[in-house]
């Protein structure tokens, strides 16, 4: 055995023991996930920056042996952040967000098509002196619309910054790339460098000024320039009050009566339009649009007819092809279950494992066939430019309730999932119509209260065919609307009352149509169902196993002492098929008395009065209320308390919702109550995951109780109405 | 005549901007500045918002903004 003192730690470790981070930032649609993915392969992961839901994407970079953490930034045309998803950019940037230390290298992705507007941003990274290295991207299209940029010219314009060319489609011009970001990290000294001489004067007086230098030129810059720029506050705890009237001082001298902001930009676009005859041969001024078929639908109602196209094939898509996956997934989850139920003692432990785990989890997993395919369109579109040239189509339309052609993206994604299209609000500017859009979401009819819909209606809405409709397709068509107009009926009361303010703005820039990177697409689909299986496996397990415990505990040993002296009478009484079928009579018996029994089934029965209004018995109730953290449990909870067992499928499910009666004898489930209750599902908020990431989206419990509480209440007051009109 | 009053197909020349607005700004930063040439692709469905191409990108914004940007026309060299 070796000894102790003989281990020596290599003395590059030490040196190496501070992790090199690189930075990769770029305007939006510059590809630069594409290169993200080509500099990581799979060694990626998606995490949260601390105190917000943008996404962190952060990859391992392999160069010369020495592994080194790679962010994806999100895009953005310039340091004046203009939503939360730029805000982290440039914090991320300026060193100023908790667990990601400022970059090593910048690495900036430049659309070689777009350089007129890339330009901009390259003056803003260059004159944060760190080591950075440009990658010029669409190279290929570029090439297409007659564009040469010569990268040396670029470079020495730039204050030389190395730049090389890429086409990441293909991988070509990767090796280069990595080579340069290899020398940019061994490079350590800032090179100080400033296209805006006037503004970099300012704030080497500004600085002159400050007792403590913690911020840097580049923040002082910011905080002259921006008007909510973190650095202001900064300033004032460093000068006291003289910083307002420093700042107002300088930027009078700088800017005269005019905003800063247009100051900049007129400031750096004349460097631009002197430089980029000097670097790109052939301005690109006619050239547009790959192909006719491009410009064709871009017309309006040529663009219309595509919008309704692409929407009923998603449609299509979602239920149809979903299904033969699905019915794959719940065969085989019921056949594992059941065969655990087989083989193992029965007892408290295999209840919890069948009866909780693989039901609870197992209803949860059948949905990402529907939420992969889902996601499939959704991540293509985005990434051929569609989804951009959706939202400037329904833009007029959005604004009709108040919103803006980008909300168009969340409310489509809410459609499988309010979660994901909740954070896809990130991109939404204006704070209320990002808030109006986060409430209105989860009407959507996400994939989660599908299954209670396809009980009910398989149960109770007649299989009529009307035209070249069914009826049971009709009712299903008719919740998802109920479902739209929730959402947009919401949000228009919202933006006329606690959200009132101007009408947004809608400044897009709308990429060219491109064909979608398989790789990029594949690569962004996966990490989409990492993201959802992590939830299956961590929320939604937990909310099948507390839900397990309240309708299996408190255990009535009575009930159990009944159960087993009928068994022992019925053995003395029948025998074969008789027996077993008495057998099973009783077991479901006593399953339905424990139920009854258990805190859940106390629960039912103790908020049974405010729900018989809606036609509602204890166990609906129950179900209900079991619904709460995670709807797509409901199913599997009306299955228990239907005391179903455990190899019964769905359609003896329904034939005992069918067969339920009250006390009296009468129905439960009436057609009136059935539809109330489909009614409630579509606009009430059964999802703690939802919940939770309102809450971290809005920053506080505020909004998250208002949409539960609303959406609860318009939920019971719908199935009320419906209940009580349709009874009546 | 400022952006919201062109025909499709018109090739204008930027000449002033009402810069108040932080959407104007925020256009701004994206390349809407004096002297700068653009084309009007065309209207969304309803009219607006409307689209323009500027140095090979396609941006688009609204007739509210629009109207902020005066412009002469071309002709113009390049």
């Amino acid at each position: 055995m070796a000894k102790l003192s003989t281990i020596r730690v290599p003395v590059e470790r030490i040196t190496m023991a501070r992790k090199v981070t690189i930075a990769l930032v770029g305007n939006p649609n510059s590809g630069k996930s594409t290169v993200f993915n080509r500099l990581t392969g799979l060694r990626q992961k998606t995490a949260n920056f601390p105190g917000v839901t943008v996404e962190k994407r952060i990859g391992k970079l392999t160069l010369d042996g020495v592994v080194m953490d790679l962010v994806d930034l999100p895009g953005t045309y310039s340091l004046s952040a203009n939503s939360a998803d730029e805000q982290i950019a440039v914090d991320v940037l300026l060193g100023r967000v908790a667990g990601t230390p400022a970059p090593n290298v910048i690495l900036a992705v430049i659309d070689a098509t777009r350089l007129y507007q890339g330009l901009y941003l390259l003056q803003q990274l260059a004159e944060l002196g760190r080591p950075m290295v440009i990658a010029l991207t669409m190279t290929d299209a570029a090439i297409r619309k007659n564009i040469r940029v010569d990268t040396a010219a670029l470079s020495r314009r730039l204050g030389n910054i190395p730049a090389c060319t890429i086409v990441a489609t293909t991988g070509s011009g990767m090796t280069r790339l990595r080579e340069l970001v290899g020398q940019a990290v061994s490079n350590h000294s800032a090179q100080a460098r400033s296209f805006w001489p006037e503004l970099r004067h300012a704030a080497e007086t500004l600085r002159g000024e400050l007792e403590d230098t913690a911020l840097s030129l580049v923040e002082i810059e910011r905080a002259l320039i921006d008007a909510d720029s973190n650095a202001i506050q900064m300033l004032q705890d460093s000068l006291g009050d003289l910083a307002g009237q420093r700042i107002s001082v300088l930027r009078q001298t700088l800017c005269g009566d005019q905003p800063p902001l247009a100051v900049e930009a007129r400031q750096r676009y004349e460097w631009i339009r002197q430089t980029l005859p000097i670097v790109q041969t052939q301005s690109s001024v006619t050239a547009r649009w790959g192909s006719k078929l491009g410009s064709w639908l871009n017309q309006p109602y040529p663009a219309t007819a595509l919008f309704l196209v692409v929407m009923a094939t998603v449609f299509q898509a979602v239920f149809a092809w979903a299904t033969p996956a699905m019915d794959l997934i719940n065969t085989g989850t019921s056949a594992f279950g059941a065969w655990l139920e087989a083989g193992l003692p029965p007892g408290m432990f295999t209840s919890l494992l069948v009866d909780g785990v693989i039901a609870g989890v197992g209803s949860v997993i059948i949905f990402l066939p529907q939420i992969i395919i889902l996601f499939l369109f959704i991540i293509v579109m985005e990434d051929t430019g569609y989804l951009a040239r959706a939202a400037f189509l329904v833009d007029r339309a959005m604004r009709s309730v108040g919103l803006s052609g980008q909300s168009v993206i969340p409310l489509l994604s809410g459609f499988a999932c309010a979660v994901p299209a909740i954070m896809a609000t990130r991109v939404i500017p204006n704070r209320r119509d990002r808030i109006a859009t986060i409430i209105a979401a989860p009407f959507m009819t996400c994939s989660a209260r599908l299954p209670v819909y396809a009980l009910l209606i398989a149960a109770f809405v007649p299989s009529r065919s009307l035209g070249f409709m069914n009826l049971q397709g009709l009712v299903m068509f008719g919740l998802y609307m109920l479902g739209i107009v929730g959402g947009v009926g919401t949000a228009l009361l919202l933006k006329r009352s606690a959200l009132r303010g101007p009408t947004p703005t809608f400044i897009l820039a709308l990429p060219d149509f491109h064909l979608p990177n398989l790789r990029t697409v594949l690569m962004k689909l996966l990490d989409r169902a990492r993201i959802f299986l992590r939830r299956a496996g961590t929320v939604i397990f937990t909310v099948a196993v507390v839900v397990w415990a309240l309708a299996y505990f408190p255990r009535s040993d009575l009930i159990e002492t009944e159960r087993l002296n009928a068994q022992t009478q019925a053995a003395a009484t029948y025998d074969g098929d008789a027996l077993e079928q008495a057998a099973a009579q009783i077991d479901n018996e006593a399953a339905a008395a424990h139920l009854s029994q258990s805190w859940l089934g106390r629960a039912g029965q103790a908020v049974e009065p405010l729900f018989v209004p809606l036609g509602w018995d204890w166990r609906i109730s129950a179900a209900v209320i079991a619904g709460f953290p995670a709807r797509e449990v409901v199913v599997a909870v009306l299955g228990t308390i239907y005391a179903v067992g455990a190899a019964a499928d769905e359609a003896s499910l329904a034939d005992r919702l069918r067969a339920a009666t009250w006390p009296d004898g009468q129905l439960v489930f009436t057609l009136p109550m059935v539809l109330g209750l489909l009614v409630f599902y579509a606009w009430c908020l059964q999802c703690a995951a939802t919940i939770a990431v309102i809450k971290r989206e809005t920053n506080g419990w505020g909004w998250p109780l208002f949409a539960w509480s609303y959406m609860t209440g318009l939920g019971y007051l719908g199935a009320l109405l419906v209940f009580q009109i349709g009874s009546a | 005549m400022t952006l919201a009053d062109l025909k499709k197909g018109d090739r204008v020349r930027i000449e002033a901007i009402h810069t108040a607005e932080a959407s104007v700004q925020r256009l701004m930063i994206m390349g809407f500045v004096e002297g700068a040439e653009l084309t009007f692709v065309g209207a969304s469905l309803g009219g607006d918002p409307l689209e323009f191409l500027l140095h090979g990108s396609a941006v688009s914004l609204r007739q509210a903004d629009a109207r902020n940007f005066e412009v002469g026309s071309g002709p113009f060299d390049g």
